[in-house]
């Protein structure tokens, strides 16, 4: 005979208001596996606890079910309150009287009526339970970090300075991201590559960070604590380790014509290069599209004719012999038991041609058509020290300073009609610094700023804002652009001012689109290979967004910086802190403990449809071969790794021979609760 | 090949050279165009402006009729007809209340409304008809194509061309051997249905628009749409009036200029009927196809 406990929580009034709490423990006292049944006015507090712990000395329940709040709250207390008195924690359970009766209904008898019957569910569920224990796994401590910008070397040197290991993925020859390629920092006007470097040195040089440059995460397989990544290493041609960094195969190489990446197409590079002086590893790599003989081999091999060795005079000019023609992608294995996504962002290219349906682009802006029309990052390279111009700001066509400027934020953001909702959140900062830069660099030249809003709520931001406005000088216009275009040698920029009630026309010499933030290209194909969900725009979704903001709902896997949505640098470092916590936390100990309410297939009656694999999203179903004593297959039958497993239950609801069971929510639990709802 | 065909008012009056121009092209093409029965005024602008639904239920009507006839298309050349029946096909299809109001106040069944066709999506989808009966290319003519507002906006109702770089013109001219010129205007509004209540906006907008075309070396500007042709040709003396170098600059109907390059009668087109003079344009034009074949040494 079971002996079950009852204790019914008024959570202050929360629940008592509408529930006559006394009368529910009273009429269930009666139950005859019931035996004590008491209400309480804060049965999560310390005495509350503390009723719990003694009766279940004093009655030797084998049973407890709590009537309070939902059991996301308070189901992990009561278990834990429970295990310390000496009664296995999955024999706890939580009627749910407060969000799913309580809060809901009116005061009326009816109310406590329902109250009472979804204790007694529960009793009966309780009556099924068996105990259970949690599931151990050991935990490999190394930590994959994909995206070698500010947050994934933030991430990596946390990690690192813990004394655990971490492998750097980046998919770019250097590490740095896109916070290399900016000139100044807001609100400080610090320079970004001076605190930016030193950090990409200290992740190169320590000792316990691999890093993979020029290399993109191929698969990911495995649960956490216990993954399995492929890394694909892209055939750089260069051999890092032999290679002095001398620089003398650029200079000799004849294919110059490639857009600089780095420099945001304002100008052109070798075929082979670095991105950067200050590139960590700072080895060049050979671009294959570019490089004459990559060309000529691909146009050989397309005709079927004999691959024949073209140019290569890089090769010829290397003196450490580090350049070879030969080598082609390599799969790197590697095993992790965390992995960060700092993948960083891209910017919406406004120009006519869009990668995406939903993207309208702003043909009306002329952006590509026009080299005087540049956005943001172009700015950035053309007040930056490393830029094309030295830190002159010069206008792309003709080399001369810019006499008028117009800075055109939200382009693309805040603008539904065009694809986009949400706001990049950068932008009103970094145009006020751009139009300070501009100032200082080009004395008294006009500044035209058009607005839809100042959003500036960082601290200090405020302050920035208005000294672009207030003491910079540049011209703040409250009004969206409807068009731009070049009539005698000038950009003619038509725009409205709203608080003036006119329209505005501004004669131009540049003018800088603050273009929104995307999501990297290719986020989506890498959020499916990791099993993480993301956004209708591509950015990839955190498992709470207040409480639980760096991690995904697939275990193990955080996300830090612009991979999850447009941030600035304060807060990507910040959320790379916080994802470096989350791994520290989880490497702590040398096996993990997990919830035990995982799905197991029942392999006599499994006929194999695997149904159940397609059903599941977190990819736990396996393959087992049933073999006979001299080892011959005799069929295949679905296996659940319980690492893997998020216990919910999709896959015994749609098992079409009901094979599988969930730990804790089994037919015979349900089926209880429900009859007992029907009486 | 078979269209249907709603004219629409303005064809009938002030832009009888626009019908002119179409029939005669249609005919040499050996395109037949079945003209929607009993057609009714499209509202523009004055039903719209005046109450919603009626400017919905009177291009509604002409498309009930036509779906009765079993069109399955509307060629609509002018662009503010092509405009409102769009726009009211769109809104009956988004909206199934507003489709069963509409059915009631007309009586009559509405169904899936017939697919609407601009003057300029009809000709480019006619290219592979006009280029091999294009008798007398022409020889580079620079023209400007003006879009004007209606013809691609409201861009979800149109979902036609790219409404801010849009192309469409410049293809049907080209593929006649004219030669588009890149200009800034082509989108702009010519100030349409002010032309009497406000023609001073209309005369400030329209010299924009010519100043523009002039600046990039157009020798005409080549329009779909009545309204712009009215405001541009009728109103461009007073437009030129007081600029320096402003000559004058003929308006086409891109259905003319196809003709022209098809070697079709100027006259059966209505080209006599423009108040900027298309002669000194025909004159160039025969003098440049003489000299190609020969006959002016």
């Amino acid at each position: 005979m079971a002996r079950i406990g009852v204790f019914v929580c008024h959570c202050g009034e929360n629940i008592a208001r509408t529930v006559d709490c006394a009368a529910v423990a009273g009429s269930v006292a009666d139950h005859p596996s019931v035996v004590c049944s008491v209400d309480y006015k804060y049965m999560c507090s310390d005495p509350g606890q503390n009723l719990v712990k003694d009766a279940i000395t004093e009655h030797g329940l084998d049973g407890v079910v709590v009537a309070a709040c939902s059991p996301h709250m308070h189901l992990k207390t009561f278990r834990r309150a429970a295990s310390n008195a000496g009664l296995n924690a999955y024999l706890v359970e939580m009627a749910n009287i407060r969000e799913q009766c309580a809060w809901i209904h009116p005061r009326t008898p009816e109310t406590t009526v329902k109250a009472t019957d979804l204790v007694r569910a529960m009793v009966e569920k309780v009556k099924q339970n068996v105990p259970l224990e949690p599931i151990r796994i050991p935990v490999t401590p190394t930590a994959l970090v994909i995206g070698g910008g500010i947050a994934g070397i933030q991430a990596a040197l946390d990690i690192a300075e813990a004394g655990r290991d971490v492998i750097i993925v980046e998919k770019e020859p250097s590490l740095g991201g896109h916070m290399s390629q900016l000139s100044e920092t807001f609100p400080t006007l610090d320079c970004s590559q001076c605190i930016l470097t030193p950090r990409m040195v200290d992740a190169y040089q320590h000792p316990r960070i691999k890093l993979y440059t020029y290399s993109e995460v191929e698969k990911l397989e495995g649960y956490i604590g216990n993954f399995e990544v492929t890394i694909r290493k892209k055939g750089r041609s260069v051999d890092i380790d032999t290679c002095t960094g001398c620089g003398a195969c650029m200079e000799v190489c004849p294919s110059k014509k490639a857009l600089d990446e780095f420099d945001m197409g304002l100008r052109t590079r070798t075929a082979v290069y670095t991105p950067f002086p200050q590139a960590v590893p700072n080895k060049p790599v050979i671009d294959r599209e570019h490089c004459l003989h990559y060309k000529a081999e691909a146009r050989a091999i397309a005709r079927g004719k004999p691959v024949k060795a073209v140019c290569q005079k890089c090769a010829k000019a290397c003196a450490a012999d580090a350049i070879s023609f030969d080598g082609g992608d390599e799969l790197i294995k590697e095993k992790v038991g965390a992995v960060v996504v700092a993948t960083g962002f891209q910017l919406y290219s406004v120009a006519k041609d869009q990668p995406e349906p939903y993207l309208e682009g702003y043909g009306e802006y002329g952006y590509g058509a026009d080299p005087d029309i540049v956005d943001g990052l172009q700015f950035e390279r053309l007040a930056s020290a490393s830029g094309p111009t030295g830190g002159k700001i010069l206008c792309p066509s003709n080399g001369q300073a810019p006499k008028t400027i117009v800075f055109i934020q939200c382009t693309g953001s805040r603008d539904p009609a065009k694809g986009i909702e949400y706001c990049s959140g950068v932008c009103c900062m970094y145009t006020a610094k751009h139009a300070m830069l501009y100032q200082h660099s080009v004395h008294g030249g006009r500044a035209v700023v058009f607005y839809m809003d100042i959003r500036a709520t960082g601290k200090g931001y405020d302050a920035f804002t208005r000294r672009a406005a207030e003491e910079s000088g540049a011209e703040y216009v409250r009004g969206r652009v409807s068009a731009i275009y070049r009539a005698d040698g000038k950009l003619v920029v038509k725009g409205v001012d709203t608080l003036g009630g006119e329209p505005m026309t501004v004669q131009a010499d540049m003018v800088v689109l603050a273009t929104a933030i995307r999501p990297q290209p290719g986020i989506k194909e890498l959020a499916q290979k990791l099993s993480i969900s993301y956004d209708q725009h591509g950015f990839l979704n955190e498992a709470h967004p207040k409480l639980r903001p760096v991690e995904t709902n697939t275990a193990g896997i955080f996300l830090a910086g612009c991979s999850q949505a447009p941030r600035d640098i304060p807060d990507s470092v910040a959320m790379a802190s916080a994802t470096a916590a989350k791994v520290l936390a989880l490497f702590s100990r040398s096996e993990m403990e997990r919830e035990p309410q995982v799905a197991k297939v029942d392999q006599a009656t499994c006929s194999g449809c695997f149904h159940c694999e397609r059903a599941c999203a977190y990819g736990a179903v396996e393959h087992l071969e049933v073999k006979d004593r001299r080892g011959n297959v005799l069929r295949v039958v679905a296996q659940i790794n319980p690492g893997v497993c998020q216990g919910c239950g999709t896959c015994a609801a749609n098992c079409p021979s009901k094979s599988i069971e969930l730990d804790g929510f089994t037919d015979a639990q349900v089926f209880a609760s429900i009859q007992a709802l029907s009486l | 090949m078979r269209f249907g065909y709603y004219p629409g008012c303005s064809l009938h009056a002030t832009a009888r050279e626009f019908s002119e121009s179409l029939l005669t092209l249609v005919k040499a093409l050996d395109v037949q165009l079945d003209e929607v029965e009993d057609w009714a005024c499209c509202g523009a602008s004055s039903a719209h402006a005046t109450n919603h639904l009626l400017g919905v239920a009177l291009p509604a009507r002409t498309l009930a009729i036509a779906e009765g006839q079993g069109l399955d298309n509307i060629v609509a050349p002018c662009a503010a007809c092509y405009g409102r029946l769009a726009g009211a096909a769109h809104e009956i299809e988004g909206d199934a209340a507003l489709k069963g109001q509409v059915a009631e106040i007309l009586k009559r069944p509405l169904g899936t409304p017939p697919e609407i066709i601009n003057v300029v999506g009809f000709l480019q989808s006619l290219l592979p008809e006009i280029q091999p009966r294009v008798v007398k290319p022409l020889d580079g003519l620079k023209v400007a194509c003006y879009y004007g507002c209606l013809l691609l906006r409201p861009h979800k109702v149109t979902r036609f061309d790219d409404r801010e770089q849009p192309e469409s013109m410049e293809q049907v001219c080209a593929a006649v051997g004219a030669t588009p010129v890149a200009w800034n205007k082509r989108i702009e509004c010519c100030g349409a249905g002010f032309s009497l209540s406000r023609t001073g906006s209309v005369i400030r907008m329209g010299r924009e628009i010519l100043d523009d075309a002039r600046a990039a070396g157009a020798e005409a500007v080549v329009v779909g749409c009545p309204m712009c042709h009215s405001n541009l040709d009728m109103r461009q003396p007073a437009m030129n009036r007081g600029q320096a170098g402003a000559g004058a600059l003929p308006v086409l109907y891109i259905t003319e200029l196809v003709g022209l390059a098809m070697g079709l009668d100027p006259k059966a087109m209505g080209l006599q009927r423009h108040y900027v003079s298309t002669q000194p344009l025909l004159d160039r034009l025969s003098t440049a196809v003489a000299v190609a074949e020969g006959e002016v040494s």
